[in-house]
Protein backbone atom coordinates (compact mmCIF):
# COMPACT_ATOMS: atom_id res chain seq x y z
CA UNK A 1 0.00 0.00 0.00
CA UNK A 2 1.70 3.15 -1.15
CA UNK A 3 1.55 5.82 1.43
CA UNK A 4 0.55 9.10 -0.12
CA UNK A 5 3.32 11.78 1.53
CA UNK A 6 1.11 14.95 0.57
CA UNK A 7 -2.19 13.61 2.33
CA UNK A 8 -2.97 15.67 5.50
CA UNK A 9 -3.50 12.55 7.89
CA UNK A 10 0.68 11.59 6.65
CA UNK A 11 1.58 15.30 7.43
CA UNK A 12 -0.33 15.82 10.61
CA UNK A 13 1.00 12.20 11.74
CA UNK A 14 4.54 13.09 10.68
CA UNK A 15 4.10 16.34 12.59
CA UNK A 16 3.19 14.51 15.71
CA UNK A 17 5.81 11.66 15.43
CA UNK A 18 8.63 14.58 15.38
CA UNK A 19 7.49 16.49 17.66
CA UNK A 20 7.46 13.49 20.53
CA UNK A 21 10.82 12.19 19.51
CA UNK A 22 12.52 16.07 19.74
CA UNK A 23 11.15 16.34 22.58
CA UNK A 24 12.14 13.04 24.63
CA UNK A 25 15.70 14.52 23.05
CA UNK A 26 15.89 17.64 23.96
CA UNK A 27 14.20 17.00 27.72
CA UNK A 28 16.64 14.24 28.06
CA UNK A 29 20.10 16.44 27.07
CA UNK A 30 18.27 18.90 29.76
CA UNK A 31 18.08 16.79 32.78
CA UNK A 32 21.32 15.45 32.03
CA UNK A 33 22.93 18.48 31.81
CA UNK A 34 21.16 20.00 34.56
CA UNK A 35 23.67 19.40 37.93
CA UNK A 36 26.54 20.67 35.42
CA UNK A 37 24.43 23.89 34.85
CA UNK A 38 23.51 24.28 37.98
CA UNK A 39 27.01 24.14 39.73
CA UNK A 40 28.13 26.66 36.75
CA UNK A 41 26.04 28.97 38.09
CA UNK A 42 26.86 28.60 41.72
CA UNK A 43 30.22 28.93 41.03
CA UNK A 44 29.47 32.30 39.11
CA UNK A 45 27.11 33.59 41.64
CA UNK A 46 30.24 32.67 44.46
CA UNK A 47 32.89 34.83 42.12
CA UNK A 48 30.41 37.80 41.86
CA UNK A 49 30.01 37.74 45.41
CA UNK A 50 33.95 37.51 46.17
CA UNK A 51 34.15 40.00 43.24
CA UNK A 52 32.21 42.34 45.30
CA UNK A 53 34.55 42.55 48.19
CA UNK A 54 37.14 42.80 46.05
CA UNK A 55 38.68 38.97 46.43
CA UNK A 56 39.71 37.44 42.53
CA UNK A 57 38.26 34.07 42.04
CA UNK A 58 38.31 31.39 39.32
CA UNK A 59 35.74 29.13 38.50
CA UNK A 60 38.32 26.36 39.85
CA UNK A 61 38.73 28.08 43.04
CA UNK A 62 35.51 29.64 43.65
CA UNK A 63 34.59 27.26 45.80
CA UNK A 64 37.63 27.14 48.46
CA UNK A 65 37.58 31.13 48.62
CA UNK A 66 33.83 31.23 48.94
CA UNK A 67 34.41 29.46 52.21
CA UNK A 68 37.42 31.03 52.94
CA UNK A 69 35.90 34.74 52.88
CA UNK A 70 32.36 34.59 53.77
CA UNK A 71 31.41 33.75 57.37
CA UNK A 72 27.62 33.71 57.33
CA UNK A 73 24.87 33.54 54.75
CA UNK A 74 22.02 35.33 56.02
CA UNK A 75 18.22 35.78 55.01
CA UNK A 76 15.60 38.65 55.82
CA UNK A 77 11.97 38.94 55.01
CA UNK A 78 11.07 42.63 53.42
CA UNK A 79 10.05 43.75 56.55
CA UNK A 80 14.61 43.82 57.35
CA UNK A 81 14.25 40.57 60.23
CA UNK A 82 16.20 37.91 60.20
CA UNK A 83 14.55 34.95 58.98
CA UNK A 84 17.83 32.15 58.99
CA UNK A 85 21.40 32.02 59.23
CA UNK A 86 23.84 29.40 57.41
CA UNK A 87 27.40 28.63 57.66
CA UNK A 88 29.61 26.17 56.50
CA UNK A 89 29.32 24.36 53.14
CA UNK A 90 26.76 25.41 50.88
CA UNK A 91 24.66 23.36 49.67
CA UNK A 92 22.98 23.72 46.26
CA UNK A 93 20.21 21.88 46.69
CA UNK A 94 18.97 23.01 50.42
CA UNK A 95 16.40 25.41 49.99
CA UNK A 96 16.81 26.71 53.02
CA UNK A 97 20.08 28.03 52.57
CA UNK A 98 20.08 31.65 51.92
CA UNK A 99 22.66 31.14 49.13
CA UNK A 100 20.01 29.76 46.88
CA UNK A 101 17.62 32.50 47.31
CA UNK A 102 17.33 33.55 43.70
CA UNK A 103 16.56 36.94 43.47
CA UNK A 104 16.06 37.40 39.79
CA UNK A 105 13.49 34.76 39.94
CA UNK A 106 11.47 36.52 43.00
CA UNK A 107 11.44 39.89 41.18
CA UNK A 108 10.39 38.51 38.03
CA UNK A 109 7.40 37.41 39.68
CA UNK A 110 7.19 40.49 41.85
CA UNK A 111 7.79 42.92 39.44
CA UNK A 112 7.81 46.81 40.63
CA UNK A 113 5.57 49.13 38.39
CA UNK A 114 8.49 51.28 36.80
CA UNK A 115 10.27 53.75 38.91
CA UNK A 116 8.48 52.51 42.06
CA UNK A 117 11.46 52.21 44.51
CA UNK A 118 10.17 49.86 46.37
CA UNK A 119 9.53 46.00 46.22
CA UNK A 120 5.79 45.83 45.56
CA UNK A 121 4.78 43.32 47.05
CA UNK A 122 7.82 41.55 48.78
CA UNK A 123 6.41 40.25 51.68
CA UNK A 124 6.00 36.63 50.95
CA UNK A 125 9.92 37.17 49.92
CA UNK A 126 13.87 36.70 51.92
CA UNK A 127 16.30 38.43 50.73
CA UNK A 128 20.01 37.01 50.93
CA UNK A 129 23.01 39.26 53.05
CA UNK A 130 26.27 37.65 53.11
CA UNK A 131 28.25 38.48 55.68
CA UNK A 132 32.37 38.42 54.78
CA UNK A 133 35.68 38.55 56.30
CA UNK A 134 38.50 39.75 54.57
CA UNK A 135 41.71 40.83 56.69
CA UNK A 136 39.87 41.75 59.67
CA UNK A 137 37.55 43.48 58.48
CA UNK A 138 33.87 42.60 58.21
CA UNK A 139 31.37 43.13 54.67
CA UNK A 140 28.20 42.44 53.95
CA UNK A 141 27.64 41.77 50.31
CA UNK A 142 23.61 42.26 49.35
CA UNK A 143 22.56 41.20 45.84
CA UNK A 144 20.61 43.30 43.96
CA UNK A 145 18.30 43.11 40.58
CA UNK A 146 16.48 45.37 38.26
CA UNK A 147 15.84 46.41 34.71
CA UNK A 148 17.40 47.72 32.07
CA UNK A 149 17.01 48.83 29.05
CA UNK A 150 16.68 45.82 26.86
CA UNK A 151 16.57 43.13 29.53
CA UNK A 152 17.31 42.06 33.56
CA UNK A 153 20.66 43.60 35.01
CA UNK A 154 21.56 42.39 38.22
CA UNK A 155 24.88 43.33 40.55
CA UNK A 156 26.59 42.59 44.00
CA UNK A 157 27.30 45.48 46.19
CA UNK A 158 29.69 44.72 49.58
CA UNK A 159 28.99 47.59 52.37
CA UNK A 160 32.05 48.08 54.88
CA UNK A 161 31.58 47.47 58.70
CA UNK A 162 29.42 50.60 59.22
CA UNK A 163 26.91 49.45 56.98
CA UNK A 164 27.11 52.72 55.21
CA UNK A 165 30.07 52.80 53.02
CA UNK A 166 30.01 51.19 49.66
CA UNK A 167 33.07 49.13 49.64
CA UNK A 168 32.81 47.42 46.39
CA UNK A 169 30.25 46.93 43.89
CA UNK A 170 30.03 44.77 41.04
CA UNK A 171 27.32 44.64 38.11
CA UNK A 172 26.15 42.68 35.43
CA UNK A 173 23.58 42.61 32.76
CA UNK A 174 21.76 40.26 29.96
CA UNK A 175 21.17 41.80 26.90
CA UNK A 176 22.31 46.07 27.36
CA UNK A 177 24.00 47.27 24.26
CA UNK A 178 27.71 46.53 23.73
CA UNK A 179 29.63 50.24 24.30
CA UNK A 180 26.66 51.60 25.55
CA UNK A 181 24.25 49.92 28.74
CA UNK A 182 26.93 47.04 28.97
CA UNK A 183 29.38 49.36 30.28
CA UNK A 184 27.97 49.10 33.76
CA UNK A 185 30.39 45.94 34.01
CA UNK A 186 33.23 47.54 32.94
CA UNK A 187 35.66 48.47 35.97
CA UNK A 188 35.64 52.11 35.20
CA UNK A 189 32.17 52.26 36.43
CA UNK A 190 32.33 50.22 39.14
CA UNK A 191 35.23 52.08 40.72
CA UNK A 192 33.21 55.18 41.05
CA UNK A 193 30.96 53.48 43.58
CA UNK A 194 33.65 52.49 46.02
CA UNK A 195 33.99 54.93 49.04
CA UNK A 196 30.47 56.66 48.55
CA UNK A 197 28.10 56.71 51.36
CA UNK A 198 24.40 55.74 51.64
CA UNK A 199 22.28 58.14 52.38
CA UNK A 200 20.79 57.94 55.90
CA UNK A 201 17.28 58.45 55.39
CA UNK A 202 15.13 57.24 52.09
CA UNK A 203 13.39 56.77 49.31
CA UNK A 204 16.44 57.99 47.49
CA UNK A 205 19.75 56.19 49.27
CA UNK A 206 21.93 56.82 46.42
CA UNK A 207 21.95 58.30 42.92
CA UNK A 208 23.23 57.54 39.09
CA UNK A 209 23.16 60.74 37.75
CA UNK A 210 23.23 61.83 34.33
CA UNK A 211 25.41 63.64 31.94
CA UNK A 212 28.27 65.08 33.96
CA UNK A 213 26.44 66.36 37.14
CA UNK A 214 28.08 67.23 40.02
CA UNK A 215 28.25 63.95 42.29
CA UNK A 216 28.29 63.91 45.97
CA UNK A 217 28.91 61.14 48.33
CA UNK A 218 25.52 59.67 47.89
CA UNK A 219 26.03 60.12 43.99
CA UNK A 220 27.98 58.46 41.17
CA UNK A 221 28.03 59.65 37.21
CA UNK A 222 26.12 58.07 34.70
CA UNK A 223 27.06 56.33 31.54
CA UNK A 224 26.69 58.75 28.17
CA UNK A 225 24.66 56.77 25.57
CA UNK A 226 23.08 54.51 28.61
CA UNK A 227 20.87 56.73 30.31
CA UNK A 228 18.23 54.40 30.72
CA UNK A 229 20.87 51.22 32.30
CA UNK A 230 22.26 54.13 34.22
CA UNK A 231 18.57 54.68 35.61
CA UNK A 232 18.28 50.70 36.08
CA UNK A 233 20.95 50.68 38.09
CA UNK A 234 19.67 53.54 40.10
CA UNK A 235 16.16 52.57 40.52
CA UNK A 236 17.67 49.06 41.30
CA UNK A 237 20.29 50.14 44.49
CA UNK A 238 17.79 52.08 46.51
CA UNK A 239 15.01 49.91 45.43
CA UNK A 240 17.15 46.94 47.09
CA UNK A 241 18.80 48.94 49.84
CA UNK A 242 15.51 49.89 51.15
CA UNK A 243 14.79 46.46 52.46
CA UNK A 244 18.37 45.71 53.07
CA UNK A 245 18.95 48.97 55.15
CA UNK A 246 15.71 48.37 57.54
CA UNK A 247 17.36 45.22 58.45
CA UNK A 248 21.30 46.90 58.96
CA UNK A 249 19.67 49.76 60.92
CA UNK A 250 18.69 46.73 63.25
CA UNK A 251 21.83 45.45 63.40
CA UNK A 252 23.27 48.55 64.40
CA UNK A 253 20.96 49.21 66.99
CA UNK A 254 21.48 45.91 68.41
CA UNK A 255 24.95 46.65 68.72
CA UNK A 256 25.12 49.67 70.19
CA UNK B 1 23.92 -12.35 -2.42
CA UNK B 2 27.07 -11.72 -0.43
CA UNK B 3 29.12 -10.26 -3.61
CA UNK B 4 26.17 -8.17 -4.27
CA UNK B 5 26.27 -6.50 -1.21
CA UNK B 6 30.15 -5.96 -1.25
CA UNK B 7 30.10 -4.60 -4.24
CA UNK B 8 27.23 -1.74 -3.51
CA UNK B 9 29.76 -0.84 -0.63
CA UNK B 10 33.09 -0.25 -2.77
CA UNK B 11 31.03 1.30 -5.39
CA UNK B 12 29.32 3.64 -2.62
CA UNK B 13 32.58 3.97 -0.77
CA UNK B 14 34.17 4.77 -4.11
CA UNK B 15 31.64 7.65 -5.08
CA UNK B 16 32.29 8.91 -1.57
CA UNK B 17 35.44 10.56 -2.25
CA UNK B 18 34.89 10.56 -6.27
CA UNK B 19 35.43 13.80 -8.20
CA UNK B 20 32.32 15.25 -7.53
CA UNK B 21 32.30 14.67 -3.82
CA UNK B 22 36.09 16.33 -3.24
CA UNK B 23 34.26 19.61 -5.07
CA UNK B 24 31.43 19.31 -2.30
CA UNK B 25 34.19 19.06 0.29
CA UNK B 26 36.00 21.77 -1.58
CA UNK B 27 34.23 24.25 -3.35
CA UNK B 28 32.58 25.70 -0.20
CA UNK B 29 35.89 26.76 1.04
CA UNK B 30 36.65 29.26 -1.96
CA UNK B 31 34.51 29.14 -5.02
CA UNK B 32 31.61 29.51 -3.10
CA UNK B 33 32.45 30.35 0.60
CA UNK B 34 29.62 31.28 2.42
CA UNK B 35 30.53 34.18 3.95
CA UNK B 36 32.61 35.75 1.50
CA UNK B 37 31.10 34.96 -1.61
CA UNK B 38 27.50 34.26 -0.59
CA UNK B 39 27.76 36.65 1.92
CA UNK B 40 25.64 34.60 4.27
CA UNK B 41 26.57 33.76 8.46
CA UNK B 42 27.58 37.78 8.31
CA UNK B 43 25.96 39.01 11.44
CA UNK B 44 27.47 36.17 13.93
CA UNK B 45 30.89 36.57 11.70
CA UNK B 46 30.74 40.30 13.01
CA UNK B 47 29.89 39.77 16.42
CA UNK B 48 31.99 37.12 17.87
CA UNK B 49 35.27 37.40 16.34
CA UNK B 50 36.62 39.57 18.58
CA UNK B 51 38.77 36.57 20.16
CA UNK B 52 39.70 33.60 18.83
CA UNK B 53 38.35 31.13 21.42
CA UNK B 54 35.00 32.52 20.59
CA UNK B 55 35.31 31.58 17.12
CA UNK B 56 36.61 28.74 17.73
CA UNK B 57 33.47 27.57 19.67
CA UNK B 58 31.24 29.39 17.60
CA UNK B 59 32.76 27.19 14.67
CA UNK B 60 32.14 23.77 16.06
CA UNK B 61 29.02 24.60 17.18
CA UNK B 62 27.90 25.21 13.50
CA UNK B 63 29.82 22.20 12.11
CA UNK B 64 27.80 20.20 14.89
CA UNK B 65 24.47 21.55 13.64
CA UNK B 66 25.61 21.71 10.40
CA UNK B 67 26.62 17.46 10.02
CA UNK B 68 23.87 16.73 12.07
CA UNK B 69 20.99 18.99 10.49
CA UNK B 70 22.44 17.64 7.10
CA UNK B 71 22.37 14.10 7.52
CA UNK B 72 19.55 14.24 9.64
CA UNK B 73 17.07 15.92 6.83
CA UNK B 74 19.24 13.71 3.79
CA UNK B 75 18.09 10.31 5.64
CA UNK B 76 14.30 11.84 6.46
CA UNK B 77 14.50 13.21 2.17
CA UNK B 78 11.78 10.77 1.30
CA UNK B 79 9.89 10.54 4.46
CA UNK B 80 9.57 14.69 4.84
CA UNK B 81 5.94 16.03 3.44
CA UNK B 82 6.52 18.51 1.01
CA UNK B 83 4.18 20.95 2.96
CA UNK B 84 5.69 20.85 6.30
CA UNK B 85 9.26 20.52 4.91
CA UNK B 86 10.87 24.69 6.62
CA UNK B 87 8.93 23.27 9.83
CA UNK B 88 10.99 20.09 9.84
CA UNK B 89 14.20 21.51 8.82
CA UNK B 90 13.56 24.46 11.39
CA UNK B 91 12.79 21.85 13.69
CA UNK B 92 15.61 19.86 13.25
CA UNK B 93 18.02 23.05 13.37
CA UNK B 94 16.60 24.19 16.35
CA UNK B 95 16.74 21.18 18.69
CA UNK B 96 20.18 20.92 17.49
CA UNK B 97 21.36 24.45 18.76
CA UNK B 98 19.58 24.04 21.75
CA UNK B 99 21.41 20.58 22.47
CA UNK B 100 24.69 22.89 21.49
CA UNK B 101 23.82 25.77 23.86
CA UNK B 102 22.86 23.04 26.60
CA UNK B 103 26.13 21.86 26.22
CA UNK B 104 27.80 24.70 25.96
CA UNK B 105 26.09 26.27 29.12
CA UNK B 106 27.52 22.86 31.69
CA UNK B 107 31.23 22.51 29.63
CA UNK B 108 32.17 26.08 28.73
CA UNK B 109 30.35 28.40 30.65
CA UNK B 110 32.57 31.14 30.04
CA UNK B 111 32.52 30.81 26.44
CA UNK B 112 28.95 30.35 26.29
CA UNK B 113 28.82 33.53 28.14
CA UNK B 114 30.40 36.04 25.64
CA UNK B 115 28.79 33.96 22.94
CA UNK B 116 25.49 34.69 24.58
CA UNK B 117 22.39 35.15 21.69
CA UNK B 118 24.84 34.36 19.24
CA UNK B 119 24.28 30.20 20.05
CA UNK B 120 20.49 30.68 19.72
CA UNK B 121 21.31 32.79 16.57
CA UNK B 122 23.07 29.62 14.68
CA UNK B 123 18.91 28.67 14.22
CA UNK B 124 18.81 31.50 12.32
CA UNK B 125 21.93 31.50 9.91
CA UNK B 126 21.07 31.12 6.34
CA UNK B 127 24.07 28.77 5.68
CA UNK B 128 21.99 26.19 7.68
CA UNK B 129 18.51 26.09 6.30
CA UNK B 130 19.86 27.28 2.58
CA UNK B 131 22.30 23.81 2.81
CA UNK B 132 19.21 21.54 4.19
CA UNK B 133 16.90 23.23 1.32
CA UNK B 134 19.74 23.23 -1.54
CA UNK B 135 20.83 19.93 -1.11
CA UNK B 136 20.56 17.71 2.06
CA UNK B 137 16.54 17.52 0.76
CA UNK B 138 17.73 15.94 -2.69
CA UNK B 139 20.75 14.27 -1.38
CA UNK B 140 21.94 11.01 -0.26
CA UNK B 141 23.64 11.34 3.93
CA UNK B 142 27.00 10.46 2.04
CA UNK B 143 27.00 13.71 0.08
CA UNK B 144 25.37 15.76 2.21
CA UNK B 145 27.75 14.76 5.00
CA UNK B 146 30.51 16.28 3.22
CA UNK B 147 28.51 19.05 2.14
CA UNK B 148 28.03 19.84 5.39
CA UNK B 149 31.60 19.31 6.65
CA UNK B 150 32.79 21.65 3.51
CA UNK B 151 30.44 24.69 4.53
CA UNK B 152 30.90 24.57 7.81
CA UNK B 153 35.00 24.81 7.58
CA UNK B 154 34.46 27.20 4.60
CA UNK B 155 32.19 29.46 7.34
CA UNK B 156 35.14 28.12 10.05
CA UNK B 157 38.21 29.64 8.06
CA UNK B 158 36.37 32.78 7.79
CA UNK B 159 35.92 33.04 11.44
CA UNK B 160 38.91 32.25 12.55
CA UNK B 161 41.17 34.50 10.14
CA UNK B 162 39.15 37.47 10.96
CA UNK B 163 39.18 36.82 14.90
CA UNK B 164 42.88 35.76 14.99
CA UNK B 165 43.43 39.54 13.15
CA UNK B 166 41.10 41.24 15.73
CA UNK B 167 42.68 39.76 19.11
CA UNK B 168 46.43 40.54 17.67
CA UNK B 169 45.58 43.81 16.87
CA UNK B 170 43.00 44.91 19.47
CA UNK B 171 43.87 42.76 22.21
CA UNK B 172 47.34 42.29 21.66
CA UNK B 173 46.59 38.37 22.78
CA UNK B 174 45.90 34.94 21.40
CA UNK B 175 42.98 32.56 23.18
CA UNK B 176 41.85 29.34 22.89
CA UNK B 177 39.39 27.54 24.69
CA UNK B 178 40.32 26.20 27.81
CA UNK B 179 43.89 28.29 27.07
CA UNK B 180 42.55 31.85 28.49
CA UNK B 181 43.69 34.45 26.64
CA UNK B 182 47.71 34.54 26.35
CA UNK B 183 49.08 38.24 26.28
CA UNK B 184 51.99 37.76 24.17
CA UNK B 185 52.98 41.48 24.20
CA UNK B 186 55.63 42.48 26.86
CA UNK B 187 53.61 45.10 28.89
CA UNK B 188 56.25 47.59 29.40
CA UNK B 189 55.85 47.64 25.35
CA UNK B 190 52.59 49.81 26.06
CA UNK B 191 51.59 53.69 26.42
CA UNK B 192 50.32 52.94 29.84
CA UNK B 193 53.53 51.90 31.07
CA UNK B 194 55.96 54.21 29.79
CA UNK B 195 56.35 51.93 26.62
CA UNK B 196 55.39 53.20 22.68
CA UNK B 197 52.26 50.47 21.67
CA UNK B 198 48.69 51.10 22.00
CA UNK B 199 45.95 47.90 20.99
CA UNK B 200 44.01 49.18 18.67
CA UNK B 201 40.81 49.88 20.13
CA UNK B 202 38.77 50.00 16.53
CA UNK B 203 39.74 46.36 16.25
CA UNK B 204 37.29 45.07 19.26
CA UNK B 205 34.35 47.05 17.55
CA UNK B 206 32.11 45.39 15.30
CA UNK B 207 32.99 47.76 11.88
CA UNK B 208 36.29 46.44 12.02
CA UNK B 209 34.84 42.52 11.66
CA UNK B 210 33.23 43.70 8.61
CA UNK B 211 36.31 45.47 7.07
CA UNK B 212 38.63 42.21 7.74
CA UNK B 213 35.94 40.23 5.68
CA UNK B 214 35.79 42.94 3.15
CA UNK B 215 39.98 42.65 2.79
CA UNK B 216 39.39 38.96 2.62
CA UNK B 217 36.70 39.00 -0.17
CA UNK B 218 39.21 41.52 -1.59
CA UNK B 219 42.05 39.02 -1.68
CA UNK B 220 40.18 36.03 -3.19
CA UNK B 221 38.49 38.29 -6.19
CA UNK B 222 41.84 39.30 -6.96
CA UNK B 223 42.93 35.72 -7.04
CA UNK B 224 40.19 34.51 -8.60
CA UNK B 225 38.78 37.07 -11.46
CA UNK B 226 36.36 33.86 -12.14
CA UNK B 227 34.16 35.04 -8.66
CA UNK B 228 33.57 39.12 -10.02
CA UNK B 229 30.70 39.50 -11.10
CA UNK B 230 29.86 41.61 -14.65
CA UNK B 231 27.80 44.62 -14.27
Amino acid sequence: MAINKNGTGYTFGFAIVMVVVVGAALAATAISLKPLQQANAADKKMMDILGAIKVDAQRDNAKELFAEYVTSRVAIDASGTQVSVKQGEVNATDATDPFNINIKKDYRSHKPANGDLSWGNADDLNFPVFECQKEGETYFVVPMVGSGLWGPIWGYVALEGDMQTIYGAKFDHKTETPGLGAEIKEDFFTVKFEGKTLAEVGPTYFSVLKGGAVTNEHSVDGITGGTITSKGVDEMLNRTMGIYLKYFNNEQRAQR
Amino acid sequence: MSTDTNTAVETKRESLFSKKNRKLLKDPLDDSNPITVQVLGICSALAITVQLQQAVIMSLSVLFVMIGGNVIISLLRNLVPDRIRIIVQLVVVASLVIIVDQVLKAFQPDISEKLSVFVGLIITNCIIMGRLEAFALGNKPGPSLLDAIGNAMGYAWILLVVSVVREIFGSGAISLPGMGQVKFLPSSWFISEGGFYENNNLMILPPMALITVGLIIWIQRSRNQALIEEN
